[in-house]
């Protein structure tokens, strides 16, 4: 071997020249926090699927009801909790019409001479559970977002002006928080509920009263850390207002953490509308979210479970998303905070 | 430790005091009154009636006469179950409600517990992504979804355990309690998991693998001990979860616990035992996480020294 190299002649190898001043060139591209960010997720495969379960749910609650060939109202009395039946897939032997009467498996399409499909089945008055599903996770996925904006905006706010100001403000703000926090989200809930009229509105406002303490938490602590560091004393020394500090050097430091804590807020509060909805404090009929159905559904599990399945599986699936895409989002945007 | 304790229990008074005072105004404001119902009444017998339940007196003597009978453990007395008195509607559905809380906690944090550990010791294999799955699962799903798939196929389909009801003994309770488990089964699982992951790589646990200690000895004696102490800190939220569990867990199921009363009077327009119930609720949880917090202290002797310095 080492005869071999040596008869290499000597000019088919090129000497390597240092050059110093290329020494700190940076070869790979620069990222900013954000595509370092989408780079991470992008690995996270639970995260992948999550976000396109939730995109699909999403668009099913907008397109879902106008697909259906009936309408989420209509009551068509004849037409009475009759099991799912898809075209297609009725062939395979699901969701084929077939349900149980007086202990026999029949076809209650052919029973009740209904020559149309309901994918999902209709309910006690003969309403199509398809719409109806959809319609009801569009109410719900509006309660959840308008609660975890609100959260928050009031949230950022407070934990931001307790954080940056500090002293008599932070103190006296701090105290009320310490106070707030002790007080049981549950109680507080059902007590607003209880006093106000029963709807959206009153579900997202009681949802809210206590929802911000975390988030102004989170963002106080953080306000605090950064506020402190040498780049802003040095924008400050410059002469920049407090406002341009806050929004050019403290808002695009924390932000990362306060989508984590939104997206942490969101299926809480899609759990909080159905937990009230269920125990009767939601929204009243006729109209739907996924929580009143599932109360719906609940009372005639032994006879037709269609009517609680299919609400209950996109509530779960809903939930196990948006924690998923939350923990990959955590991953992704603050890997410090991993676990 | 005893300025502290000071501090937080006067914090633990304002706080009650806020919610006792914030629930009675509710009621207070509250569309519907106990007795507009009952028409049937002449204006002098409606009288007669609103004088026995003190509803004729200005808001404010109401409010002080409340006020101080809350201080005795008086909670009034309900307008629906003729005058039994709130304080003893409670202790009686006291029993199912603490046996269902108590079990669901015990088995979910004990099962949490084993989870968390295979999880951590196997990490980053089939076992570590199981567990991981069973957790966001039991965070995922809403207790009152998986319990009523328990009662379809358990109660309903197989017919191995009562569908519902507090009838036969030990056996009524297993449901509800599985139920109840799900939600503190998956976050001591995920807790415990982090903080054996975390454990498991400090120095002390080299030291003792390089003292020659056996696998099981270093993941038990060393290892688990420690991660253990940190649990305790969950414990307060998962009370509260519990106790929102219990709500409709007991609905599901039909049992006379104190969730079941609670969503009953709201239907009824109850107010002083809606009143009771919630001041209930709220006293049970201040006082878990004060406890929970204090213990952490002594059990913990890192918190204590660093608690003393200050």
């Amino acid at each position: 071997m080492s005869q071999d190299i040596q008869k290499i002649p000597a000019d088919s190898f090129e000497r390597v020249h240092i050059d110093s001043s290329q020494a700190e060139r940076i070869t790979k591209p620069s990222l900013s926090f954000w595509q370092d960010a989408w780079l991470r997720i992008r690995k996270n495969k639970a995260a992948i699927v999550s976000m396109f379960i939730l995109l699909f749910i999403i668009i099913m609650s907008f397109v879902g009801p106008m697909i259906s060939p009936h309408d989420a109202e209509t009551q068509t009395l004849t037409h009475a909790n009759l099991p799912p039946k898809v075209p297609g897939l009725e062939k395979l032997g699901i969701m084929d019409g077939y349900g149980t009467l007086a202990g026999k498996e029949v076809d209650l399409y052919e029973l009740k001479k209904v020559d149309t499909y309901y994918w999902f089945g209709t309910d006690g008055l003969g309403r199509d559970m398809f719409s109806r599903v959809w319609k009801g996770t569009q109410v719900s996925l509006f309660i959840a977002f308008a609660a975890a904006l609100i959260d928050m905006v009031i949230g950022v706010a407070y934990g931001g002006i307790s954080g940056y100001y500090g002293g008599r403000v932070d103190d006296i703000m701090q105290r009320i928080v310490e106070i707030l926090i002790g007080i049981p989200t549950l109680v507080i809930v059902i007590l607003m509920i209880l006093f106000m009229e029963p709807g959206v509105t009153a579900i997202i406002i009681a949802i809210t009263i206590t929802g911000w303490i975390g988030m102004s938490r989170v963002v106080r602590a953080q306000v605090l850390k950064y506020k402190n560091q040498e780049f802003v004393l040095a924008s400050r020394t410059l002469g920049a207002s407090n406002g341009r500090i806050i929004s050019k050097h403290i808002l695009p430091n924390i932000l990362g953490i306060i989508i984590i804590n939104t997206m942490f807020t969101i299926p809480g509060a899609i759990f909080f509308e159905a937990f009230l909805s269920f125990i009767g404090l939601g929204l009243q009929p006729p109209a739907a979210s996924l929580g009143t159905l599932i109360n719906d559904g609940n009372k005639v599990l032994q006879f037709q479970p269609h009517i609680l399945l299919y609400p209950s599986l996109i509530l779960s699936l809903l939930m196990i998303a948006f924690n998923l895409l939350g923990d990959g989002l955590r991953d992704a945007l603050d890997p410090k905070m991993k676990d | 430790m005893a300025k502290y304790i000071t501090r937080r229990v006067i914090y633990m008074f304002i706080t009650f005091f806020l919610i006792a005072t914030a629930t009675f105004f509710l009621m207070k404001a509250l569309p519907g009154s106990p007795i507009s119902s009952a028409s049937k009444l002449s204006p002098s017998q409606l009288a007669i009636v609103e004088a026995k339940y003190g509803l004729d007196e200005p808001v404010p003597v109401q409010y002080g006469k409340y006020m101080l009978n809350l201080a005795k453990g008086d909670l009034g007395n309900s307008f629906q179950f003729k005058n039994a008195s709130v304080t003893e509607l409670i202790v009686k559905r006291l029993g199912p409600s603490f046996i269902l809380g108590s079990q669901g906690l015990i088995l979910g944090v004990t099962i949490g517990i084993m989870l968390g550990m295979i999880a951590a010791l196997r990490q980053n294999t089939i076992w570590d992504y199981g567990s991981t799955l069973i957790a966001i699962v039991g965070i995922s799903i809403p207790s009152f979804v998986f319990a009523t798939f328990l009662q379809y196929w358990l109660g309903v389909k197989w017919g191995i355990l009562p569908v519902a009801l507090w009838k036969d003994g030990w056996l009524s309770s297993v449901m509800p309690s599985i139920a109840l488990a799900m939600g503190p089964l998956a976050t001591a699982s995920r807790f415990i998991r982090t903080e054996m992951v975390e454990v498991l790589s400090s120095d002390y646990i080299t030291l003792a693998k390089s003292k020659g200690a056996s696998g099981f000895e270093v993941a038990f004696k060393h290892a688990f001990r420690n991660a253990l102490i940190p649990l305790v800190t969950v414990l307060g939220p998962l009370a509260a979860g519990l106790l929102t569990g219990s709500l409709v867990i007991e609905q599901i199921f039909a049992i006379p616990g104190i969730g079941e009363q609670f969503v009953k009077s709201i239907m009824s327009n109850d107010y002083s035992i809606i009143m009771g119930t919630t001041l209930f609720f709220s006293a049970f949880l201040i006082v878990v996480i004060f406890v929970v917090d204090i213990l952490y202290g002594i059990i913990d002797p890192r918190i204590r020294l660093s608690g003393g310095n200050n």
